[in-house]
């Protein structure tokens, strides 16, 4: 912790402050603010009142208007501070707000019902968090099932293509056969077909093969990707082949020689290309969105698609589940993020 | 009985043939050395030989058994690569277990003899850690580990001495040789350091270009090199060669390219009168003294305490190596009179460079 905080508080001047500081320290926060900024907006929000979400000029922290209890009335009143008139200074409870004038009931004697000009009262508001914007999401939508789609599909062609990819990159790095170069030509050239492009034609071969409407036809499409091979082949053709040789002398077969001598050695490539799998994976959209049209087989990306609607957008639901939408993949980065400096950075060898 | 026999074993990578047929009989337990200079095919015929390259030609029996189309993990032998080719992300006891484990030893079986050879190679209290943690004097010891544990027929080395410093290089040499007599293996070891090959070998084949010039006991090779490659290879320092013509008239009297004369001997070598020849002699076989046939003009003199090497040009520019036992008062500069050895010379056919021995 103190040495988190000595590495957060470095400067280069020693007693005062060096200009440098000051720049790079405004330029950091400058950052900080930049990237955080549009996320902590997002979060106070998810936790807003749609009253307060409609709020105009918008504010900081959700803030909800606090309400009495009072003697001789079956639900709270709304609580208010009288501004002007004999009352100056006394707190309120509003049973009625018609043209202009409010009636008004003080705390202590609930009997008397007074009546004065709406604009004297201002509202006492406290800092609350609307957690029911969570809440909902479960009982009224089935969230859980949305979360469990997203995380099958991404769990499930994360592995398939680092199993393909590897298999693929594996060869094309450590095999001489012919054509090994035009193969891979055709693979890195695949890169140049913007997928748009393709769109229709594998609409049509996904249904064609019954996997309209099934997660596996979200899945299978992306199971090969050239970036993959190309990322690995790169990194694998850095492991000796005197390695290879030793393995085979050492009676591994070929199976195994992948298994337990390429895999591990190309680990940090591997992790490196399941982080960048598992952000494009969760936060796919376009193709689940052609290929899933029932509520059941919904992503998360496609739930929240579908709180937008044309007339009307439930900005409550729609900020919470964004948020929870967030969480997974911000975790995934957080516990990852040093193996895509390390993997690209390193070479291997020994 | 692991003996290799290779018949007119060729290789080529399309029109380059790299090994252009070569024989070879190495004997059951035997120690041969292949030796060269880089790119004269000495690893790629190990590679051959362990099965990782394929032949494009001839016949590869190990035992008695052709083994051309035999994977290199059915051969039964084993390597020792020049990088170590250790595993880097296994444990020194997983990196010898490895071979082991593949052909389904049972796990005591496994602990008990990768405990045997540990402790043989005195890299016990290794076991646990990984190959990086090591040094390249210990990583050799657990690359030649994981060769022994297998108990292979035949151990090939691919130059495993070279990524070492000088000192552990002579170590980790006399442990080879130690460990070629306490198993009584065929071995068979790459390198291009010509002392190695001499120091170690039962058998030396020295290769050039693809082709082998000459098999045999190191000190035949030495004594009686076949042709101008292999005498001027063995031996350190190198051969002194010396060109001239054999006398129209006597062929004894050999005349030089600088019209001093030398005397040959009568018997032993086929020289006939007036043909071009090379006369060969070892720096140690070199007299100096106030006169003789030869006029040299030394150039460096390294004086060693016990040894002395003198290195001094003939009239027409050819360097010669003079080695002098004990201490020497010749000056840079002077000029000194050599007499070659006649016992001890070498006459080689200056267009065939073979050599012209009877034998």
């Amino acid at each position: 912790m103190s040495r988190l905080w000595s590495f957060l508080t470095a400067t280069r001047g020693r007693d005062r402050l060096h200009w440098t500081d000051w720049v790079s320290y405004g330029y950091l926060i400058f950052g900080v603010l930049l990237m955080f900024g549009p996320v902590v907006w997002l979060v106070l929000s998810s936790f807003k009142s749609p009253n307060e979400l409609d709020r105009f000029p918008p504010r900081f922290l959700p803030y909800a208007q606090e309400t009495l209890e009072i003697e001789g009335f079956d639900s709270p009143l709304l609580a208010f501070i009288v501004t002007e008139g004999e009352l100056t200074g006394e707190v309120v409870g509003q049973t009625r707000r018609a043209a202009g004038r409010a009636e008004v009931v003080l705390p202590a004697d609930p009997e008397t019902r007074i009546r004065i000009p709406a604009n004297t009262l201002a509202p006492i508001e406290d800092v609350a968090f609307a957690t029911e914007n969570y809440t909902s999401l479960f009982e009224r939508f089935n969230f859980l099932q949305f979360f469990w789609n997203s995380t099958f599909i991404t769990v499930m062609a994360t592995a398939l293509m680092l199993l393909v990819n590897s298999m693929a990159a594996f060869v094309l790095s450590k095999y001489e056969f012919r054509g090994r170069t035009a193969v891979l030509l055709l693979v890195i050239g695949t890169l140049m077909i913007p997928q748009t492009v393709v769109l229709v034609p594998l609409f049509l071969i996904v249904t064609e093969m019954g996997m309209f409407n099934s997660l596996w036809g979200v899945i299978i499409p992306g199971a090969a990707t050239p970036t993959g091979v190309f990322l690995l082949r790169q990194y694998m053709i850095t492991i000796p082949d005197e390695i290879l040789d030793a393995a085979r002398m050492d009676k591994a077969s070929e199976w195994k020689i992948f298994w337990r001598i390429i895999v591990p050695l190309s680990a940090p490539a591997i992790a490196v290309l399941a982080i960048l799998a598992i952000m494009w994976r969760w936060n796919d959209f376009l193709w689940p969105l052609i290929v899933l049209t029932r509520t059941e087989n919904f992503t998360l990306q496609l739930a929240l698609n579908s709180f937008q609607g044309e007339l009307q957008t439930d900005w409550p639901s729609l900020l919470a589940m964004t948020v929870l939408t967030l969480l997974p993949i911000a975790c995934v980065f957080m516990f990852l993020q040093k193996y895509i400096a390390t993997g690209i950075a390193s070479t291997g060898g020994k | 009985m692991a003996r290799v026999e290779l018949k007119n074993v060729k290789k080529s990578y399309g029109v380059a043939e790299v090994i252009k047929g070569i024989d070879l009989d190495i004997a059951h337990g035997e120690f041969c050395v292949f030796v060269g200079p880089s790119g004269c095919g000495k690893s790629t015929l190990l590679r051959m030989i362990s099965g990782l390259e394929p032949i494009t030609g001839g016949d590869i029996r190990i035992g008695d058994e052709v083994v051309n189309r035999v994977p290199a993990a059915d051969r039964g032998l084993a390597m020792v690569f020049q990088s170590y080719a250790l595993y880097p992300h296994m444990s020194v006891r997983q990196n010898l277990s490895f071979g082991l484990e593949n052909i389904n030893t049972p796990r005591a079986e496994i602990e008990r003899k990768v405990g045997e050879v540990a402790k043989m190679l005195q890299i016990d209290m290794l076991l646990d850690r990984r190959p990086k943690d090591l040094s390249g004097g210990q990583r050799q010891r657990v690359a030649i580990g994981r060769a022994v544990v297998r108990e292979p027929k035949v151990f090939l080395f691919d130059e495993p001495l070279s990524n070492l410093d000088a000192e552990l290089r002579v170590e980790m040499r006399g442990e080879i040789v130690a460990l070629h007599r306490r198993l009584q293996n065929s071995m068979i070891y790459v390198t291009h350091d010509q002392v190695e090959a001499m120091t170690m070998a039962d058998k030396i084949a020295v290769l050039r270009l693809g082709r082998l010039e000459q098999f045999g006991r190191p000190l035949d090779l030495y004594n009686r090199p076949d042709n101008l490659f292999v005498a001027g290879f063995i031996g350190s320092p190198k051969m002194n060669f010396i060109r001239g013509r054999v006398s129209e008239s006597d062929r004894t009297v050999m005349e030089l390219e600088t019209d001093e004369r030398l005397t040959l001997p009568e018997n032993g070598f086929a020289q006939q009168p007036g043909e071009a020849v090379t006369l060969g002699i070892r720096p140690n076989q070199l007299r100096a003294g106030e006169d003789g046939p030869i006029a040299l003009e030394v150039a460096t003199i390294e004086q060693l305490g016990g040894d002395s090497y003198l290195y001094g040009k003939l009239r027409n520019g050819t360097g010669i190596t003079l080695h002098l036992a004990g201490q020497t008062s010749v000056r840079i500069g002077e000029v000194i009179a050599i007499t070659p050895e006649i016992e001890a010379v070498h006459l080689f056919d200056s267009e065939t460079e073979r050599s012209l021995r009877l034998s």
